[in-house]
C-alpha cells in the first residue's frame, strides 16, 4: 500500500469545469473518464482536454486515473498512445480480461521507452465488471505487474449476470467476496463499485460498510458529495487509531522483555493483533492522521 | 482628492445638505452626534386617516418638486408600491424627486422612465440590481446615486444627511389608525426593519396597504403616531416575488469545498463556543457554511446566543433545534421565516438602525462573533467591492456588508477563487464597497488567505494546522490557471457616490463607457 485509494472519484472526461477543480474536492485519487461519461461524437475532444489537463491543472497531489475506452477498440489504443506520454498515474481498463490487460501493458511499454518514461511507471486498474473477469480476476491481475488496484463494476456486471442491481446489494455479494480476497492474495487494493444513489446518504454509509466488512479497501465515487463518507468509512477512527497505538507501545515493552506473546488491557496480544495495529497505524499516516516520525 | 484607501474622489462630488467627508479609516469616534427634529403634523381626531386614492394622499403629503420620498425593500422583487405611487407622481407632473429605498430590485424597471423624463433626478439606496442599476451605471441618473450600507442609511436619516419628507411604507397589514405589522397578510414579508428609521424621521408618513383591518393591527410593528395617512390599494405586492432567494443549501462540489473550509477557519478561531452569535447569508455555499456549523454545534453540544440578519427557513431550524436562543431577524427571505416570526418570541423583529447604525448607542453588529460574506472582488488589502461587476455595472451594494464586517469579530469573505474566467482577488477592486481593514478572512476553494493585520488569527490556523497562504499567493494560483483580465475602460462621468456607514465617501463608480 503506498497511497491510500480510500477514494476514486469519477470526472467526466468532457468536463473541463469539473476537471480544473478535480483536485480540490478532497478525493484521494480522481478518475478522468474518457468511457462511458463520453458519447462516442465527444471522445476526441475529452481525450484533448485531458491531455492538457494532465500538463496544465494543478491536481494538489491527488492520483490522477484516466478511465481509457477498452484498448482492443480504436478509440481505446488511441486513449493509450497518446494520453501515455502526458504521464497520468495509472490508466483504468474496462472489461477487464487478461488480453485487455496485455494489450494495454504492452502499448503503455512501447510508449514509455519512446518517451523516455520509466517503464513499468503508470500503473493499471482492471475493472471487474463481468462474470468472466470475477472468475478469473488472479488471472488478470498475474498479466501485469502495473496492476496496483482491481474495481469492482457492479453495474455492468449485474447486467451481464442478467440479474437486477439493489440498494442492499446481495447480489454483489460474491463477487465482492472474491475480488477482496484476491485483491489482499496479490497484496493489492480491492476498490469497492460505487453506490449509484447520490441523494442517499444513509445508503451511502451502508454499502460502504458492507463493501469495507468483506475486505474492501477503498470505494469509487460517483459523486464529490460521497467522498466524505467514503473517507470517513475508510479511515481509522481516532479510537481505534489510539488502541493501535497503544498496542504498538505494549509491544515495543514486551520486546524489550523478551516476551513473544504478552497481554493488554487483559487479552491476550498475538502476532495477528499486532498486524491489525500496523496497519491501522499505517493508514492513518498515509491518511495525515498520524505523524511518521512520531511512530519511530 | 484621494481618501485613505487611495481611492480618489474628484472635487466635484457633492452631496446635498452636507459637506463630503472622505473615508479616514473604520475606527468610530465617540462623540456625541445630534439627531434631527422631525416635523409632525398634528392629526386631527375627528378627520380619518384613510385614503383610498392614490392621488389623494399624494396631494396630502405636499409633495413638490424637488423632494425626497422613500421606500423600503421588504417586499423585494415583488413590490408593487414604488411603482403604483411613481406612476401617479409622473401623471401629477412632479419633477425633480429623489428616490430613497432602502434596496432596488428588477421589478422597479419603470423608474428608469421616470429617470429619463425628469420625475427622479436623484436615488438614494444600500443596494440596487436590475434595469434601474444598469441605467444609472448608463448615466441616465442626472445626480450621481448615493449607495450607503443598511446601516449607514439608518444613520443618515436620523442625522439629517438624508431627509426624508414623504416615506412611503408598504404595510402588508395595517388598521385606520395606521398601526402597521408586515407578518400578516396576503402580502406577508415578516419583519419591516429596513422601513423603521423611515417612519420615524420622514416629515410625512404614508402607509401603503392592502389589508386594512380593524384597530388595533396586532402585533404592532410600526406604530400610529408615526402615520400620518393610511393609503389602500389593490395590492402592494405579489406574493411570489416577495419570499425570494435562494434558500436551498449548494450542491455544487466547490461551493461546499469552500463551506467546509470556511468551518475550518471558524473551528480554529475559538470562537465556535457556547453563547456565540453567526450571521450568513442567504446563498446557497452560506447556507452549506450554517449547515456544517450545525452539525458540530449538536456533536459538541453547543448552543449559540443568536443568529441575525437576512433570515432564511434553514436558520428557522436552528432555532427549532435549540441550537441558537434567539434569532434577531432585519428581514426576512421566505416563508418559513415569516411563519416564525409569528409563532416563536425568540424570533425577535430588529430595526436596521439596531442593526447596524454605528452612530447609535450600540448596534447588534458589534456584538456579533461570526459573519460569512461574499465577495465579487478582493484586492490584495482585502477590500472587497460588491457594489459593481467586472464590467463596471452596479449590480448590487453593501447592504450589511459593511457594517457586520466593521462589527463581527470574525469577519469570513467566501468566494469561488476565479468565476469563469474572472479571478477574485485583483489589484485593484472596481469599487470599494467594504475596507479591508474590516475583513479578516478570505476563503476558497483554493485556500485560505488571513488579512495580515489579524495575526492572532494567523497564529490560531497555524496552532490548528490549517493551512493558510497569503492573498497574494491565491491571486497567483488564479492568474496561473486563466491570465489576469485586462483592465475596463470606463467614462469620466460620476454616476455613484459609495458611502461607508459613517456617512464618509469611501469610493465613486463612473459611467460605463459604450462598448
Amino acid at each position: 500500500m503506498r497511497i491510500l485509494r480510500r477514494s476514486m472519484l469519477f470526472i467526466p472526461g468532457n468536463s473541463p469545469n469539473m476537471i480544473q477543480n478535480a483536485g480540490i474536492l478532497g478525493a484521494d485519487s480522481i478518475i478522468l473518464d474518457v468511457e462511458d461519461a463520453v458519447s462516442i461524437d465527444e471522445k476526441d475532444s475529452a481525450r484533448n482536454l485531458i491531455m492538457h489537463a494532465l500538463e496544465e491543472v494543478d491536481f494538489y497531489g491527488c492520483e490522477v486515473v484516466v478511465r481509457v475506452n477498452a484498448p482492443s477498440t480504436a478509440f481505446g489504443e488511441k486513449d493509450l498512445r497518446e494520453i501515455t506520454p502526458k504521464r497520468p498515474d495509472a490508466f483504468m481498463i474496462p472489461m477487464a480480461t487478461e488480453e485487455e490487460i496485455r494489450l494495454a501493458d504492452a502499448i503503455i511499454s512501447e510508449i514509455e521507452k519512446e518517451e523516455g518514461i520509466e517503464v513499468g511507471s503508470i500503473k493499471l486498474v482492471p475493472i471487474a465488471e463481468t462474470a468472466y473477469a470475477v472468475e478469473s480476476i488472479a488471472d488478470i491481475i498475474r498479466t501485469s505487474k502495473r496492476i496496483e488496484a482491481v474495481l469492482l463494476g457492479a453495474e455492468d456486471l449485474t447486467a451481464d449476470m442478467e440479474i437486477s442491481r439493489t440498494k442492499e446489494g446481495g447480489e454483489i455479494y460474491y463477487a465482492r467476496n472474491k475480488i477482496a480476497n484476491i485483491c489482499k492474495a496479490f497484496k493489492i487494493q480491492a476498490i469497492d463499485t460505487p453506490f449509484a444513489d447520490v441523494s442517499d446518504s444513509k445508503g451511502l454509509i451502508e454499502d460502504t460498510l458492507k463493501g469495507k466488512s468483506l475486505g474492501m479497501t477503498g470505494k469509487a465515487a460517483i459523486n464529490p458529495r460521497q467522498v466524505d463518507t467514503i473517507h470517513h468509512v475508510y479511515t481509522p477512527s481516532q479510537e481505534e487509531i489510539q488502541y493501535a497505538k497503544s498496542v504498538i507501545d505494549a509491544m515495543k515493552e514486551a520486546n524489550k522483555a523478551g516476551k513473544g506473546v504478552f497481554s493488554f488491557e487483559g487479552k491476550m496480544i498475538d502476532a495477528p493483533i499486532i498486524l491489525r495495529a500496523e496497519t491501522v497505524i499505517r493508514k492513518a499516516i498515509l491518511a495525515g492522521m498520524l505523524n511518521e516520525e512520531a511512530m519511530k | 482628492m484621494k481618501n485613505i484607501l487611495g481611492r480618489e474622489i474628484p472635487d466635484s462630488v457633492t452631496l446635498p445638505n452636507r459637506q463630503i467627508r472622505l473615508f479616514s479609516g473604520v475606527q468610530v469616534r465617540h462623540e456625541d452626534v445630534v439627531k434631527k427634529s422631525v416635523k409632525t403634523r398634528v392629526a386631527d381626531p375627528t378627520e380619518g386617516k384613510v385614503i383610498h386614492d392614490i392621488k389623494k394622499a399624494i396631494e396630502k403629503s405636499g409633495l413638490k418638486d424637488g423632494m425626497t420620498i422613500s421606500f423600503h425593500h421588504h417586499l423585494r422583487n415583488g413590490d408593487y408600491v414604488m411603482n403604483l405611487i411613481m406612476a401617479e407622481i409622473a401623471e401629477m407632473g412632479i419633477k425633480d424627486l429623489s428616490i430613497a429605498a432602502s434596496s432596488i430590485f428588477p421589478i422597479q424597471a419603470p423608474l428608469v422612465k421616470h429617470m429619463e423624463s425628469g420625475t427622479v433626478t436623484g436615488v438614494y439606496a444600500a443596494y440596487m440590481s436590475g434595469p434601474v442599476a444598469k441605467a444609472i451605471s448608463e448615466g441616465k441618473l442626472k445626480n450621481p446615486a448615493v449607495m450607503h450600507t443598511h446601516g449607514g442609511r439608518s444613520r443618515a436619516i436620523e442625522c439629517g444627511d438624508l431627509k426624508i419628507d414623504v416615506a412611503f411604507i408598504g404595510a402588508p397589514t395595517c388598521d385606520p389608525m395606521g398601526n402597521i405589522n408586515g407578518t400578516e397578510g396576503k402580502s406577508a414579508c415578516g419583519s419591516l426593519g429596513y422601513a423603521n428609521s423611515d417612519a420615524l424621521y420622514a416629515d410625512r408618513v404614508i402607509a401603503v396597504t392592502d389589508n386594512l383591518v380593524v384597530y388595533p393591527a396586532c402585533p404592532i410593528e410600526i406604530t400610529q403616531e408615526y402615520v400620518d395617512y393610511v393609503l389602500v390599494v389593490d395590492s402592494i405586492g405579489d406574493p411570489k416575488g416577495i419570499v425570494s432567494g435562494t434558500t436551498q443549501i449548494t450542491k455544487d462540489p466547490v461551493g461546499l469545498k469552500i463551506a467546509k473550509n470556511t468551518i475550518r477557519v471558524i473551528e480554529a478561531s475559538g470562537l465556535l463556543k457556547e453563547g456565540m452569535s453567526f450571521q450568513t447569508g442567504a446563498g446557497g455555499t452560506s447556507l452549506a457554511v450554517a449547515s456544517y456549523l450545525k452539525d458540530i454545534m449538536k456533536e459538541k453540544r453547543i448552543t449559540g446566543s443568536f443568529m441575525s440578519g437576512g433570515i432564511t427557513g434553514y436558520l428557522v431550524d436552528m432555532l427549532d433545534e435549540g441550537l441558537f436562543k434567539c434569532i434577531m431577524d432585519v428581514q426576512c427571505f421566505d416563508l418559513s421565516a415569516i411563519d416564525s416570526l409569528k409563532r416563536n418570541k425568540n424570533h425577535q423583529i430588529m430595526s436596521a438602525s439596531m442593526y447596524g447604525n454605528p452612530h447609535n448607542k450600540g448596534a447588534l453588529v458589534n456584538v456579533l462573533d461570526i459573519v460569512i460574506l461574499g465577495a465579487t472582488e478582493i484586492d490584495l488589502n482585502f477590500n472587497v467591492n460588491v457594489t459593481t461587476d467586472s464590467n463596471g455595472y452596479i449590480m448590487g451594494g453593501s447592504g450589511g456588508h459593511s457594517d457586520t464586517a466593521a462589527g463581527a469579530k470574525l469577519s469570513i469573505v467566501v468566494s469561488q477563487l476565479f468565476k469563469g474566467r474572472l479571478p477574485a482577488v485583483v489589484d485593484e477592486v472596481t469599487t470599494v464597497s467594504t475596507p479591508g481593514e474590516t475583513v479578516d478572512v478570505l476563503v476558497t476553494e483554493r485556500g485560505i488567505a488571513i488579512n495580515p493585520l489579524r495575526q492572532d488569527l494567523i497564529e490560531k490556523m497555524k496552532k490548528h494546522n490549517v493551512p493558510v497562504m497569503t492573498i497574494k499567493e491565491l491571486q497567483d494560483v488564479a492568474e496561473k490557471m486563466i491570465g489576469k483580465p485586462e483592465k475596463i475602460q470606463r467614462s469620466d462621468k460620476i454616476v455613484s457616490v459609495v458611502e461607508y456607514r459613517d456617512g464618509t465617501i469611501i469610493d465613486v463608480v463612473y459611467q460605463v463607457k459604450d462598448q
